[in-house]
């Protein structure tokens, strides 16, 4: 009998799916959530701010805890799953990383805009020092071609990253775009490639599974789909579905269920639905956090949130530049007026 | 007219355009060396087709020029650091502009004249900073600003490696700045590169938190005046929307398009730095020279 191919889910509901929430955990509902994925034996559980590590601002929406309550609330009933945290080289700081550290923090996810990896090497560097698992985070990752998120993964590779993740930031690929880059990457780097979907197009398990197809040995969930835009691959359905494809994960499929159905569904704010806002992220290629600040600027200055979305895709703005909305709101409203 | 004279350390882009505004606009320095590590940078063919000294054996070449009085040191933090006691001993005054601040940050716009300067050493905070940290000042004159938080957005091609190796100094010290100079109690900086093609312009949000309902007349007031202010040194430098207000948050949005001496105007974010210290290093002239008179 052959072996299985082992797929390693890191899950990050109380990450990406912070987003959903408006960043509005309380402490009893990330330790809840926490405590269903590491029943079901989830390998690696992502837990902060949905903008990482100092992701708190007026820019990205405050949280309702600080980065070191979440952590301690996941950490105290994590049991065998890692604990990992989000930070983005420009928001988050080193300080911050060994604060994350100090909570029980082993696995350090390093993001950059999928062109500018070398900002990453002063935090990876503390994160391997300080004996961090690392793993990078390419994101927006339609926006270059397949050879430059080589090129960038490789700089990653060479600050010590552990494995280096496609992320479809937007939602925007379809499964030949995620298959070019992910199998790129395989060929090409000595370490682990990851991918990280988003299903503004619908297309978060068939992209993941095309991924895998190609080699990707780590991929990323959300319970009951959460996430920013449209959401994240749903782990209860990735889970069942790898299950059939005869993939192991190591999750227990019911207990994975249950934790989407009993523990995440009755704290959801909004359906996580592809909506015609989040669609219009996907196909305008803009990053899916976009979604719910889009919608507010929109409400405030009486506008059609897919304006201001296409408009944001067409200046090419990247992850992180929320201020732009606002910006492009009010042009939008000038024009309006004139 | 007497000018006093300078080196500049460091022949890379900040180097080059500092070294073409200096040579163009400055109405008290003159540069009398200009010197770094690198024979063949294409900062020093050019400074020598410009007729200025130039050398590739780093400070010792400003060092050995006792006539120099200002040092505008342009290479890197680590190498600052290396720089700054042969300098004090040499009784040069350093103009920073690495993110080593060793000495009190200084923000032109916030202090024209400089009279809170003690030291022969100082630094020119982040580019972010630069950007920043005068509108923050410009509502905490008027109003207590409880907290700031101030959003950079730089093009990708204007981030050459020193900034890209040291993110998270240009992160923290921007932050600090905003505090130390800008007046807020508490703050935070955001820093985001954006590799668009053609680039965008350089550009910064600032919020700011006011601890009372804000007199948003006054306020109004004080960041319109504060950007003529800084105007005086960056021309591209310009309010994007006008400010507006969230209850007691204020939301300002400028945008800097640099002048175009040396490096492209959308690289506002490194014009901003070199005027700055151009600006005081003007400042510092001017002072040593009323002294001189004096004695």
């Amino acid at each position: 009998m052959t072996q299985k191919r082992k797929i390693r889910i890191i899950d990050t509901t109380l990450r990406d799916g912070s987003h959903s929430v408006r960043h509005q955990y309380s402490a009893d509902q990330v330790a809840n959530i926490t405590a269903a994925l590491a029943r079901a034996r989830i390998d690696t559980i992502e837990v902060t701010h949905g903008d990482g590590l100092g992701g708190s601002s007026i820019q990205y929406g405050y949280s309702k805890l600080s980065d070191q309550e979440m952590l301690q609330a996941a950490n105290q009933v994590i049991g065998k799953s890692k604990l990992a945290a989000l930070l983005l080289p420009g928001i988050g700081i080193k300080e911050d990383l060994e604060i994350a550290y100090h909570e029980g923090v082993r696995v350090a996810r390093i993001a950059t805009h999928v062109t500018e990896a070398d900002i990453s090497a002063q935090h990876m560097g503390l994160a391997k020092k300080i004996g961090m698992e690392v793993v990078g985070f390419l994101m927006l990752a339609h926006m270059a071609e397949p050879s430059k998120v080589l090129e960038q993964a490789k700089l990653m590779e060479s600050y010590g990253a552990d494995v280096v993740y496609v992320v479809d930031s937007a939602g925007a690929m379809v499964p030949d775009d995620v298959r070019k880059r992910v199998s790129l990457l395989v060929s090409n780097l000595k370490i682990q490639t990851g991918y990280h979907a988003h299903n503004n197009l619908g297309l978060a398990i068939g992209n993941t599974i095309a991924a895998i197809e190609e080699g990707a040995d780590v991929v990323d969930g959300c319970l009951a789909g959460m996430g920013a835009g449209a959401g994240n691959t749903p782990t209860e359905v990735l889970v069942a579905v790898l299950d059939k494809m005869g993939y192991e994960t190591g999750v227990d499929l019911y207990a994975i269920m249950d934790a989407a159905e009993d523990v995440v569904r009755p704290l959801m704010q909004r359906p996580q639905v592809i909506d015609k806002a989040a669609l219009s992220i996907g196909y305008a290629g803009v990053y899916s956090s976009f979604l719910l600040h889009t919608a507010r600027a929109a409400d405030k200055y009486r506008l059609d949130p897919r304006d201001i979305l296409i408009e944001l895709g067409k200046r090419k703005v990247v992850g992180g530049q929320e201020d732009m909305i606002v910006d492009v709101a009010l042009e939008l409203a000038s024009v309006g007026k004139r | 007219m007497v000018r006093i004279r300078v080196g500049l350390l460091g022949t890379g882009n900040i180097g080059t355009d500092l070294l073409i505004k200096i040579v163009d606009k400055s109405k008290y320095l003159e540069v009398g060396m200009f010197s770094g590590i690198d024979p063949a940078s294409e900062g020093i063919q050019r400074a020598r087709q410009m007729g200025i000294a130039a050398s590739a054996t780093g400070i010792n070449a400003i060092l050995a020029d006792s006539s120099i009085r200002i040092v505008f040191d342009a290479t890197s933090a680590k190498s600052h650091c290396a720089h700054a006691p042969l300098l004090k001993e040499a009784g040069m005054i350093a103009i920073d502009l690495t993110p080593a601040a060793i000495g009190p940050y200084v923000v032109p716009a916030v202090d024209m004249n400089l009279s809170a300067m003690a030291e022969a050493n100082i630094n020119m905070v982040t580019c972010g900073g630069q950007a920043t940290i005068p509108m923050v000042y410009a509502v905490s004159r008027v109003a207590e600003v409880s907290y700031s938080e101030t959003i950079t957005t730089i093009p990708s091609k204007s981030a050459g490696p020193g900034t890209r190796a040291n993110i998270d100094e240009f992160t923290d010290t921007t932050a600090k700045g905003a505090k130390v100079i800008g007046g807020a109690k508490r703050s935070k900086s955001i820093i985001i590169l954006n590799p668009a093609e053609p680039p965008i312009l350089n550009q910064h949000t600032i919020y700011a938190v006011l601890a009372q309902e804000p007199d948003q007349k006054a306020i109004i007031a004080s960041i319109e005046a504060m950007v003529e202010t800084i105007r005086g040194y960056v021309p591209g430098y310009r309010l994007k929307h006008p400010p507006f207000f969230d209850g007691k948050r204020v939301t300002i949005m400028v945008e800097v398009e640099g002048a175009g001496d040396f490096l492209p105007k959308y690289a506002g974010n490194l014009d901003i730095m070199t005027s700055a210290a151009l600006a005081a290093g003007e400042v510092i002239a001017r002072k040593i020279l009323v002294k001189g008179v004096a004695q």
